[in-house]
């Protein structure tokens, strides 16, 4: 299943504050994390993560250090701040609402949908 | 024809990337981690190097695409990319503005300093004229510079402007309203401070009423810095054209010693100040150059030196000369290294990681440090003995926020070098600190003189 574009990118802020909340880690890292939760089904452009952890570091919701890989390679990782994870607190209410919504109005249209005209 | 191997194809993706401006090699970096590691477990899963490679770039995505959003994240970086190609920071007009608007600040300071000897203070009179020039000199040049940057950032509010005014009027009435004993130590010590404070007062004016943002702070370090090396310049320029005017008058006979004296070295001082002020404005990105070289340059020789210095101490065993000239002595040393710090902090770009230059510029610190502790070791027991005078209160002083800044900052950088910290903790740090300079500068200045009962 193809999800559309908007919606990726809308859940992408949150997605990201939510995975690096369960502790540091790198872009490679969170794309897996993202891919393992959807079951495959939530796919990013790997490349578009890197601009967003920027954005997010420069509104002070994360911060970033240079690290090792297992493999001694530079890497960078990212770590939630206190702002981030009051964002990720209101986005985690904004879209329970859109989440509440969604469910009560789908259910719905489903069930006029199921009835014989 | 051979293949490519993977870490030239590795190449020329990087390549790739850098002909982009707004990314930089660390954003580069990161991204080749992402490939490498996505490349290696595409290798585990059994596909071979290159369609491993393959599937790895494509997966990163449409590279222009990245580049773009970086951009868009990133557009200061492509700003000055723009400056340097194009020569020029603003529009031609308002350039042309700001350059007037520096010319008339520029010749009126060097008709202020000129009053006085409407008056009858010559700057080449007698001791007690030089104790009325000394105290106010900042006076005379620092509001101008106050009025280019309320100017040029637009400072429209009246409110501000009166903020702006308060340091100064308080300072002009403060110097001239206290009974000094003229040459005494408390007065040496306002001339010397007043100037800092007031400097440091500027930053409101340079931020446009934003003084309390930490980027905007940064970037008035910056900015005095590069001040400083353009003044330097400038005033190198104005030693050889004063030298040569003496000696080409001298040829035919006449001694304009005292015209110099009295008219060229004074204005020239003043106008100067705010010439070197619009200098960086108006050209950064020259500068922009300068300062990090002459920081690569001078840290590793004072590293090297103070290590000499703390080695030859240790083997002579001889302990430091307890003089009050000593104290100030190693005041000027952290001040350096402060300074040394300030300019690398400021040059560097935050993102790019932990390289060689920082272990040799956490080694300055560490070594400053382990120099000024032997010091102030040395000569606690003479403090204690002959009592707190104004200037080895001031030096004492001084000494001990230096290194309260630097012993913090040793740490952070330490934090960093290590992966625990984002180095915008370090100019952060810095940033939070200036107001302490400040407070002190003004301490100094204004409440000395009274505590030291004029001394």
């Amino acid at each position: 299943m193809e999800i559309d574009k908007d919606l990726v990118a809308a859940s992408a802020t949150p997605l990201v504050l939510a995975i690096l909340s369960e502790g540091e880690s790198y872009g490679y890292a969170i794309i897996k994390r993202v891919s393992e939760m959807s079951d495959g089904e939530l796919q990013w452009t790997d490349g578009m993560l890197y601009p967003l952890l920027h954005r997010l570091e420069r509104h002070g919701y994360v911060e970033s250090f240079w690290g090792r890989s297992e493999s001694g390679r530079q890497r960078k990782y990212y770590r939630l701040t206190r702002a981030g994870a009051e964002q990720l607190d209101r986005q985690r209410r904004q879209w329970q609402v859109v989440d509440k919504t969604m469910k009560g109005i789908l259910s719905l249209a489903i069930d006029q949908a199921g009835q014989p005209a | 024809m051979s293949k490519p191997t993977l870490e030239e194809r590795i190449g020329q993706w990087r390549n790739y990337l850098e002909k982009w401006p707004a990314v930089r090699p660390a954003d580069i970096d990161e991204l080749e981690d992402h490939l490498r590691s996505q490349i290696e477990a595409l290798r585990q899963a059994g596909l071979d190097e290159d369609e491993a490679f393959l599937v790895a770039v494509k997966r990163l995505g449409d590279l222009d695409a990245i580049s773009r959003e970086f951009a868009i994240e990133y557009s200061e970086r492509l700003w000055k990319q723009l400056v340097v190609i194009a020569g020029s920071p603003t529009s031609p007009l308002s350039s042309q503005r700001d350059t007037m608007l520096a010319v008339r600040l520029a010749v009126a300071s060097a008709v202020a300093i000129k009053i006085p000897s409407l008056f009858g203070y010559h700057l080449s009179g007698p001791p007690s004229d030089l104790a009325f020039y000394l105290p106010n000199l900042s006076l005379f040049v620092l509001p101008f510079l106050a009025i280019f940057f309320g100017l040029k950032r637009g400072l429209r509010q009246l409110d501000r402007w009166f903020w702006l005014a308060i340091p100064f009027i308080a300072a002009g009435l403060l110097v001239n309203l206290m009974p000094f004993k003229a040459g005494g130590q408390t007065q040496v010590l306002t001339a010397i401070h007043l100037p800092i404070a007031l400097w440091l007062m500027l930053c409101y004016a340079y931020a446009g009423g934003q003084w309390r943002s930490h980027e905007q702070r940064m970037n008035y370090v910056r900015f005095s810095g590069e001040w400083f090396i353009y003044y330097t310049l400038i005033a190198l320029g104005g030693a050889v054209l004063m030298g040569l005017t003496l000696f080409i008058f001298e040829a035919i006979g006449l001694n304009v010693e005292q015209a110099i004296i009295e008219w060229v070295l004074p204005c020239g001082a003043m106008g100067a100040v705010i010439i070197a002020a619009w200098l960086v404005e108006y050209k950064q990105s020259v500068i922009e150059n300068i300062a990090p070289v002459l920081t690569w340059l001078f840290t590793p020789l004072f590293t090297a030196l103070l290590l000499i210095f703390v080695v030859v101490m240790i083997l002579t065993g001889n302990a430091i000369q307890i003089e009050r000239e000593v104290l100030i002595g190693f005041d000027l040393l952290l001040v350096l290294v402060l300074g040394l710090l300030l300019y690398s902090i400021s040059a560097r770009d935050p993102q790019q990681p932990p390289g060689r230059f920082d272990w040799v510029q956490l080694l300055l610190v560490v070594s400053a440090l382990l120099v000024d502790v032997l010091a102030l070791w040395a000569m606690a027991a003479r403090i204690f003995e002959f009592g707190f005078s104004p200037n080895k209160t001031a030096a004492l002083g001084l000494n001990l926020l230096l290194l309260v800044n630097l012993a913090w900052s040793a740490l952070l950088y330490g934090r960093f070098l290590a992966g625990h910290i984002p180095f915008r903790r370090l100019e952060r740090w810095q940033t939070a600190y200036l107001p302490v300079f400040a407070a002190w500068a003004w301490f100094v200045a204004v409440l000395f003189p009274v505590i030291f009962n004029y001394r």
